[in-house]
């Protein structure tokens, strides 16, 4: 079944100049293995095309449960240099809350989410 | 030594709840109040100012919210750090000390102020010894702004805060010191870690990133449950509760709103996070992936298991260059087709910027209530939009240029698209922008001076 992120995670992003940081919460400790697995940085940069234009690197924080992307060139040149209305990247969380997942039906009925 | 420190978080920003810090003092105990004044663009604000007045450049907030607190922080000795100096530390403090001298308190007020972290005067000599100070973002040498530069500090860390604690004073100022470092110089001081305690001033230095952005860690800004989320009206600024050991808990007095639990602490923990293996201040490498929370009552989370590793060798410089200007303008066009509208009044203002002949280096077009924050993952917009807000913003090296373009968006409302309005602002103002260049700066070069002034 597709299951949207929001199922599943909370977020917070910010910015480091021109890249935007979105931090990815599991709202389960049993969530957690499901987005590293299905969260890849591939995914998640295949998930911003056209919004942010450069790397995306992907950090594991198994202690909170969480996810740390970086998305570089992604704020307009960041700072006081970008036009954005969001130049400091505080909405990319929610951004990236957007993204829909696949979890075999029976994974997603253990886990209750059927 | 105590076995319990309690450091208050009174300002997340320069420009936070101006009665924050006087909640944080007046509502319940502390030891400390952390006031954190300096984002990464404020020390080119600052600086500024002091072009305009040399008298200015530093957080002027801070002088009357020092009058406020001044009578309770000498009486119950609560001592305060604050990184409020921004470009101009010791005009700062004589302000306070004014402050202080007419509420009573000449002779008894002793304020410490840390400096050396302005190196502007000295940045041709450093470059011509090969220290390149290269823009860490960019790799691009310094060289290629050297021209425009208007300000250039090194983060400062805990150490010169620490050394102005020990000689008994009531208020610490400094200018551009670390966030964190405001935090952890407090515990360093009250129980004697060592500077190469590294787990400790790990422990410390996440401590201060939990709370250097004040109501962030304690219901503001947070998405877990946010509508269940009591009294923001309200809101309690966070405390830590810190032991010797490292330990400490997160917390906020009694009777406020907003709330303080494992999933608004781990927001704020991955806020601005880049490899969470290793966050590096001037104090040492802190280890994100260590870190352990444990919901230990109502608006209490302990934080635990935090290790550390030695500092680098270098220190962060905030350098702000000018970089051209800037203005963005804006008008709200309604229903019916109001995106086709605001889209088709985007199209007419840059035929005429055209025609113009004028030359931008960037010109970007939002539509505000369509796209604007979340682009094409938004989907399509609907057709019955009730309004769609059109924000065009221009940016070049050209003043000229910039202030033409604040001319054509007013005339858009009798020479474009029907049912326009919100255009009572006027004119969008021409801002001149300041830039951030962050560069490193080995730590030898750099030498901390603290002094201690008296009322």
């Amino acid at each position: 079944m597709k299951v949207q992120l929001t199922k599943l995670a909370h977020a917070r992003s910010g910015d480091k100049g021109d890249t935007a940081n979105v931090g990815l919460i599991a709202l389960r400790e049993q969530y957690y293995p499901i987005l590293v697995r299905e969260v890849t940085k591939e995914r998640v940069k295949q998930h911003f095309r056209g919004i942010s234009h450069g790397e995306v690197e992907r950090f594991e924080l198994p202690n909170l449960g969480a996810l740390n992307f970086l998305l570089h060139h992604s704020l307009g040149g960041g700072g006081t240099l970008s036009l954005m209305t969001d130049a400091q990247g505080k909405t990319f969380s929610t951004a990236l809350l957007r993204m829909y997942i696949e979890i075999p039906d029976d994974e997603a009925q253990t886990l209750g989410l059927l | 030594m105590k076995n319990k420190v309690r450091i208050a978080a009174g300002q997340g920003f320069w420009g936070d709840l101006p009665d924050a810090p006087v909640r944080q003092v007046e509502d319940g105990p502390i030891d400390y109040l952390m006031l954190d004044y300096l984002a990464e663009v404020t020390m080119s604000i600052m600086q500024k100012q002091k072009a305009r007045d040399p008298n200015a450049g530093y957080a002027r907030d801070f002088v009357p919210l020092m009058r406020r607190i001044l009578p309770a922080c000498m009486d119950r000795n609560i001592r305060v750090t604050a990184n409020a100096g921004g470009v101009n530390v010791k005009g700062c403090a004589n302000a306070v000390l004014e402050v202080g001298r007419e509420l009573g308190f000449g002779g008894k007020l002793r304020v410490g102020i840390v400096t050396g972290d302005d190196i502007l005067p000295r940045l041709d000599e450093l470059l011509e010894r090969g220290i390149e100070l290269r823009n860490m973002d960019t790799d691009e040498p310094l060289s290629t702004v050297r021209d425009r530069i208007q300000s250039a500090n090194a983060y400062l860390g805990a150490a010169p805060i620490v050394e102005a604690l020990d000689q008994n004073v009531q208020v610490v100022i400094t200018g551009r010191a670390t966030d964190t470092g405001l935090t952890l110089a407090p515990l360093m001081h009250e129980f004697g870690w060592s500077p190469t305690d590294w787990d400790k001033l790990a422990a410390g230095t996440i401590a201060g990133h939990i709370i250097e952005c004040g109501a962030q860690c304690s219901g503001g800004n947070c998405q877990y449950d946010w509508q269940t989320i009591p009294n923001l009206a309200n809101v309690g600024f966070p405390i830590v509760e810190a032991n010797p050991t490292g330990d400490f808990v997160i917390t906020k007095h009694e009777h406020t709103g907003g709330r303080i639990n494992v999933p608004s602490i781990k927001e704020q923990l991955v806020y601005e996070m880049g490899d969470p293996n290793e966050y590096i201040t001037p104090d040492c490498i802190a280890d994100f992936t260590t870190v352990h929370l444990e919901n230990t009552g109502e608006n209490r989370v302990r934080v635990f298991g935090i290790k550390g590793r030695p500092a680098t060798d270098s220190l962060k410089v905030s350098i702000s260059y000018s970089a051209g200007f800037k203005a963005v303008g804006t008008l709200v066009y309604a229903w019916p087709d109001a995106y086709a509208k605001a889209q088709a009044a985007d199209r007419i203002l840059r035929e005429r910027l055209d025609r113009l002949g004028l030359k931008f280096d960037h010109v970007l077009t939002e539509f505000v209530g369509a796209n604007a924050t979340h682009g094409s993952l938004a989907g399509d917009p609907k057709d019955d939009l009730a309004e769609v807000q059109l924000r065009i913003g221009v940016r070049g090296s050209d003043k000229t240029a910039v202030e033409r373009f604040t001319k054509e968006i007013a005339p858009l409302i009798l020479t474009g698209p029907p049912a326009v309005t919100g255009f009572a602002g006027g004119r969008p103002k021409v801002e001149e922008i300041v830039a951030y260049w962050p560069a490193l700066i080995p730590k030898r070069e750099i030498t901390p001076v603290v002094e201690v002034l008296e009322a």
